[in-house]
């Protein structure tokens, strides 16, 4: 005999009970602060700041923590709360060139001015595991030195001089906004840059990769990746001018891609751009790429159909808070629609002549 | 929750949707771009609805959440709790005692009534997406009414199958106007879209769209003269209340291939069993 399923709502409460306990783990272990989290895990915080939207290192590493790790979910935590929070005026474009530097390097010159400078990444070393961090995790202190120079001029700006490179021409047109408007297409490159910005990292790598791949090639050098602090300025309308509200760490990445001329275009040298919140060289590389391929309409170049340039599909499929939730939610009960389908498929069945196995007792 | 606005979403929102909502009145069956915000639930489980809901929502009302037909299911009980403590509203399980009904999957057996408002979750509320994946595409194609790529893929299917291969998620037209996605309920409920007495609204958040019905709307589902639409259901009774006209959820009770049928409107269900209906596998 059948019993309707009840208590659904005890189900979930006890569930909830077991995530939380699941979630710290081993009592014996100790508990994982969100300091820790934030100066430990801090490429995990930046990859939640960076797709969350929102500059906020603490709430990250908390989400983190309230996350179990599962960094989507973290994503999802801090949009959630974004969303919530009033807001109070928009700053003023932040200025990359007077950014301080912690890491600053150019592929397509060997010295530019300003210096290349390395910076704590992990290009170059060994990938081999590290078992004296299981034991210890202490370290001696990096050797330091003066920062050379307060503004660290753009190698892109070298190839401007010489009009090698497209003009990137100032526009202060107010960009829509992706957060406070639907979507709707076409999406200028406002727009794209927004979306891929807090575009899901593996998503945008893909498909930085598979334009590498051949799929709309437009061999990209990074002519310049900086990472550093910069400063944010917002105008006060009580003060008539604008004054300092924070530093904020972005990255910076501005691809330099050949570009043999269209129908409409000289040949020179054509810009892909990315900007991510925090240390996140790998999405800022990937969203240049990526802004590149979409940017075929406006240099004149031929649509070979492949994904990257297509900015519907990049667009609409790069939000993994809006992917994760509609692929996970055929969790959810789907009686009703199976039973029609089922009627549908035994009527079907039916009429090709189709012998039930065995008639169901019922 | 207590420091979140009623019904969690801030005023400006709330406005901002009454708007797309009034539109969407104004030209039933129109998809309303909407800016969708991040809900503390994830797309795809129900955000639209609950979007439509807080904007609709006063602290008069009394709510009721269903999902697949049912009060119990636990996402239905996840968004009925979610506005217990954002918005503090009375909640029901009784269809005749609601003011607004959110639902996944089904309208409710119940006739509704006037000053009712029914708000439908809507995953894709592109009737045409699975015929043409652009929505640039699809938007010019509502706009000039050319419907012609459905009615090809209806006609295809008759004459490969012998019937048309939507059981859900069945396209009407409004009004003779716009072919709408009526979101995945059975086509068994259709008919009870066409003037309807009650506002229905459809909230779809990650595809950014709101879309309604407002009451005594003329809803026609898709068919053709020697193929009329057949809303058609499993052939049984219910097991627990024997209800004849209800849409029915089959459950399978062991592992030798028994099953009953039992309704999937649970509220119909037990209002039918406490006036002394009694299925054939009632207790």
């Amino acid at each position: 005999m059948y019993v309707a399923v009840k208590g659904g709502e005890r189900a979930i409460e006890n569930a909830h009970a077991w995530l939380a306990e699941e979630r710290r783990g081993d009592t014996s272990v100790m508990e994982l602060s969100v300091p820790q989290i934030r100066e430990q895990l801090a490429l995990a915080v930046n990859r939640v700041m960076a797709e969350g939207s929102l500059y906020d290192p603490d709430l990250a590493a908390l989400a983190i923590k309230q996350s179990r790790g599962d960094l989507i979910e973290a994503i999802f935590l801090i949009r959630a709360y974004r969303t919530t929070l009033p807001r109070f005026g928009a700053s003023q474009p932040i200025d990359t060139a007077n950014m301080t530097c912690d890491r600053r390097v150019s592929a397509t010159f060997k010295d530019v001015p300003g210096g290349q400078i390395l910076g704590p990444t992990f290009d170059y070393t060994h990938r081999l595991l590290d078992f004296k961090l299981a034991a210890d995790g202490e370290v001696a202190q990096a050797p330091q030195r003066e920062a050379a120079q307060a503004k660290v001029p753009h190698v892109t700006g070298f190839l401007n001089r010489e009009g090698l490179i497209e003009e990137a021409p100032h526009d202060d047109t107010t960009p829509r906004d992706l957060t406070r408007e639907p979507l709707e297409m076409p999406a200028d490159r406002a727009l794209r840059l927004q979306a891929l910005a807090r575009a899901d990292e593996g998503f945008t790598l893909s498909m930085a990769y598979s334009t590498q791949r051949g799929y709309a090639r437009n061999h990209a050098f990074v002519g310049e990746l900086r990472i550093g602090d910069v400063v944010v300025e917002m105008d006060i309308p009580e003060l008539g001018f604008a004054i300092d509200i924070g530093e904020i760490t972005v990255t910076e990445c501005e691809t330099v891609n050949q570009f043999k001329g269209s129908k409409t275009e000289p040949p020179q040298f054509t810009r892909g751009y990315g900007l991510v919140f925090g240390q996140t060289e790998r999405k800022a590389i990937s969203m240049a790429l990526v802004d590149r391929a979409l940017r075929w309409e406006e240099l004149g170049e031929d649509y070979v159909g492949a994904p990257a340039q297509d900015a519907e599909f990049v667009l609409y499929h790069s939000d993994n808070i809006q992917a994760t939730g509609f692929l996970e939610h055929i969790k959810l009960p789907h009686y009703v629609d199976f039973q029609s389908e089922l009627e549908l498929v035994r009527k079907l069945r039916r009429d090709a002549g189709a012998t039930p196995k065995q008639e169901a007792n019922e | 929750m207590t420091d979140y606005n009623f019904a969690y979403l801030d005023e400006q929102t709330k406005r901002m949707i009454r708007r797309a909502i009034l539109k969407g009145l104004a030209i039933p069956g129109y998809q309303v771009p909407f800016a969708s915000r991040e809900m503390p639930m994830p797309y795809g489980w129900g955000t639209g609805g609950v979007q439509v809901s807080a904007a609709v929502l006063t602290p008069e009302d009394r709510f009721k959440v269903i999902d697949q037909g049912a009060d119990d299911t636990t996402n239905a009980v996840s968004i009925r709790k979610f506005f217990e403590h954002t918005a503090g509203v009375a909640t029901t399980t009784k269809t005749a005692e609601a003011t607004v009904i959110q639902t996944r999957h089904r309208i409710p057996e119940a006739d509704l009534g006037e000053g009712q408002i029914l708000v439908y979750q809507v995953p894709i509320p592109e009737p045409l997406r699975f015929l043409e994946p652009r929505e640039s595409e699809t938007r010019k194609m509502h706009s000039l009414e050319e419907y012609g790529l459905m009615h090809v893929k209806l006609y295809e299917d008759i004459s490969r199958h012998g019937h048309i291969a939507t059981a859900y998620a069945y396209p009407v037209k409004v009004e003779a106007r716009y072919v709408m996605d009526p979101s995945p309920i059975p086509k068994f409920d259709n008919p009870k879209l066409s003037n309807s007495p009650a506002i229905q609204l459809f909230g779809a958040g990650r595809e950014q769209r709101i879309y309604a019905l407002p009451p005594y709307t003329r809803v026609t589902s898709l068919d053709f003269e020697d193929h009329p639409f057949d809303p058609s259901k499993a052939d049984h009774p219910c097991g627990l209340c024997a209800a004849e006209d209800s849409y029915l959820d089959e459950v399978i009770v062991d592992d030798a291939g028994g099953r009953m049928f039992v309704c999937s409107d649970t509220d119909f269900c037990e209002a039918r069993q406490n006036a002394g209906h009694k299925g054939k596998d009632a207790a």
